[in-house]
């Protein structure tokens, strides 16, 4: 653990109201809220992945979701995606209440992630990969794709002009052509960011997207999910198990532990939270 | 040192996205057009032209279908060459049924009854994958197979059990049946391969050609991304076999002149994926070269003892071809297990960068 203040941005009083740094409950409410998870309970035959939990993601903030290994966070994102549905509970979006809802839906209404394990379409090269995340917003039909003319080239030119945009904010301008199957780990996880990102989401979820890399790579995708975060003011969700990079990316902390919630708040008032130490230092329950 | 980019910058993304962004490579793709479009007509034999580069192409359009399916979607099929029986099954009913109705609007049409069977046949792919789809495929050869020999009614209840194909025009000239030439046969069917063969080639580079490979390489990502399952791989089961349908209804018009079930059977199902294995999934180029190298090695290699007077039993000489076939698929398939094209690519890298192979 390290700086134990919220290092995001330089200094938050000064950067435009939006995207200052939630400093306490009192403020957080005021702001919009994009998601929220109420009392979501998720079983796997006998094991309780998630119980009870419920917790809300600001409009614009970067949420931090740790805990210990098996706690429940991937299991979380699936839920909040789409992937996994949750036998009690709700979770509202966008002011939208749902109980269950289909991959592709949470993908149409802004709903963008990347995986712990890596999941990039490895046969295909970067470009394609961070093409295929404009897929949806891709609309000419079969017959102008057969044609590949007029209106149906324009869009593929229009999208492939924004995929370069993102090509050169990630810095993988290098590596464009190449197949991604073959690419070093940490380059994969910014190709996913990428892909990701393609999709002009309003809510990113990231998780682990600094598992496996060096001092050197963390920094630099730190530094991609603070610039998206301000520049383009996409909100995110982030599982992180380097507490110094929750310290400093994060807004706000929820934490899980055995699928429970054990605390929520500043990343300052989390680490200091008796619960959160226990759960980190592994006292008997 | 010849095939090399050096000086040919791209200033547009239009360019970028050419098929071919490579000059050498499209003056090689006009050469190859002007052969088969001019020389071969001009100078082949009527040999040549009905037993080597039809039968090609029409192979090469099948594989085509089967590569959008196994190489870009994913999908194993062992039904290809039933689909190509419905086709030709539909093609046959359809040119007899309204006998003035265009030969090639009869031929595209056919297609579509085949991507309907493909789309019914592809339904279990929401839920299985792999083999145990090959086996689902395999149950639609067999039944389809069985559709074939006992609906009378698909050709037209003839007492040899064939399809028998009428005489049809175009501009005057028979394009089909037994007074068409070889040459003119040969052109229509040139023709529609290169037609079908560069719609492919869009779709391919474009969204939809996309949502398969998605699927395809990652299918959880593909859906956290929007692609819809259902509809992406019903969609690739359509569009593919509907390039098997119109290759069989091109078989039998413009091949074969008649067929019976046996042309549409198992063996063909697994040729044609022998052609995209070893030609190289998720390759255009390569479905050519697999047909080249199944359907054309062996007729030139049985053709050798009779052009060198040599003193070999055809059913010797076929037994040879044969061995040595097998001998260099698996020897392809040693140096490069992801086919010919790749090996082709490969090669071309090394062009490229030679003489300075640690240059990129
Ligand atoms: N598909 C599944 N089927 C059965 N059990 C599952 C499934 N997914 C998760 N679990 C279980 O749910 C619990 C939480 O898993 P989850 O992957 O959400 O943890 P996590 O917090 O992401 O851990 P890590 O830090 O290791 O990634 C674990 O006990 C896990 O075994
Ligand atoms: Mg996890």
């Amino acid at each position: 653990m390290s700086t134990p203040a919220n290092a995001h941005g330089d200094s938050p009083a000064t950067t435009e109201p939006g995207v200052v740094a939630a400093a306490g409950d009192n403020e957080a409410q005021r702001r919009e809220q994009l998601l929220s998870v109420e009392n979501v309970t998720l079983t796997f035959g006998g094991v309780k992945a998630i119980s009870d939990i419920s917790f809300n993601i600001l409009k614009g903030e970067i949420r931090a979701i740790i805990g210990p290994n098996g706690a429940g966070k991937t299991s979380m994102l699936n839920v909040i995606n789409g992937f996994y549905h949750p036998q009690k509970g709700r979770i509202s979006y966008k002011g939208k209440t749902r109980k269950r809802m289909k991959p592709y839906q949470a993908a149409s209404s802004g709903i963008a992630r990347t995986f712990q394990n890596v999941a990039l379409f490895s046969g295909m090269s970067t470009l394609d990969n961070i093409m295929s995340g404009r897929s949806l917003k891709m609309k000419r039909g079969l017959i102008w794709q057969m044609l590949h003319v007029g209106p149906a080239r324009r869009e593929e030119i229009a999208h492939r002009e924004h995929v370069e945009h993102i090509i050169d904010f990630l810095e993988i301008a290098h590596i464009r052509k190449q197949p991604v199957g073959k690419l070093p780990y940490g380059l994969q996880k910014r190709v996913e960011l990428g892909r990701a990102m393609a999709m002009e989401p309003e809510l990113l979820l990231l998780d682990e997207p600094m598992a496996g890399m060096n001092l050197e790579e963390k920094e630099d995708m730190s530094r991609f999910i603070l610039d998206l975060n301000s520049e383009f003011g996409t909100t995110i969700a982030l599982i992180e198990h380097d507490m110094g990079v929750v310290m400093d990316l994060a807004d706000r902390v929820v934490v899980l532990d055995y699928g429970q919630k054990i605390a929520d708040g500043t990343p300052a008032e989390v680490q200091s939270n008796q619960n959160v130490i226990d759960a980190y230092l592994g006292v008997a329950h | 040192m010849f095939y090399r980019e050096a000086g040919q910058f791209k200033t547009t993304y239009e360019a970028d996205q050419a098929m071919l962004p490579i000059a050498q490579d499209r003056v090689g793709l006009l050469l190859i057009l002007l052969i088969a479009f001019a020389a071969i007509p001009l100078l082949a034999s009527d040999f040549f032209i009905s037993s080597i580069m039809i039968p090609f192409l029409v192979f090469a359009l099948a594989a085509v279908g089967l590569n959008i399916l196994m190489g870009y979607a994913g999908q194993l099929s062992l039904g290809t060459g039933a689909f190509m029986g419905v086709g030709a099954y539909a093609c046959y009913k359809l040119a007899t049924l309204f006998p003035d109705l265009n030969i090639l609007i009869v031929v595209f049409l056919s297609g579509f009854f085949a991507a309907g069977i493909g789309v019914i046949f592809g339904l279990p792919s929401l839920r299985i994958k792999g083999l145990y789809l090959a086996i689902t495929t395999l149950a639609a050869q067999f039944f389809l197979e069985w559709c074939f020999i006992r609906i009378g009614w698909l050709y037209n209840y003839n007492d040899s059990g064939a399809i028998e194909v009428p005489q049809r025009m175009l501009f005057g000239l028979a394009i089909t049946g037994p007074h068409a030439t070889p040459i003119t046969r040969y052109l229509v069917i040139l023709t529609i391969v290169a037609i079908m063969t560069l719609v492919a080639a869009n779709v391919l580079r474009g969204r939809i050609g996309r949502s398969w490979m998605m699927i395809r390489d990652m299918d959880i990502a593909a859906e956290l991304m929007g692609i819809r399952p259902l509809f992406s791989k019903l969609s690739a089961f359509a569009f593919s076999s509907y390039y098997c349908g119109v290759a069989g209804a091109l078989m039998v018009f413009f091949w074969l002149g008649s067929a019976e079930v046996e042309s549409f059977d198992i063996n063909h199902s697994f040729l044609i994926m022998f052609m995209v294995i070893i030609g190289g999934m998720g390759s255009l180029a390569g479905c050519f070269m697999g047909a080249a190298f199944i359907w054309v090695l062996p007729v030139i290699l049985r053709a050798i003892p009779s052009a060198f007077e040599l003193n070999i039993l055809a059913a010797t000489m076929e037994h040879i071809s044969s061995i040595i076939i097998g001998a260099l698929i698996i020897f392809f398939l040693i140096v490069e297990p992801h086919g010919l094209a790749r090996l082709w690519r490969v090669g071309k890298e090394k062009l490229r960068t030679w003489p300075f192979p640690y240059a990129t």
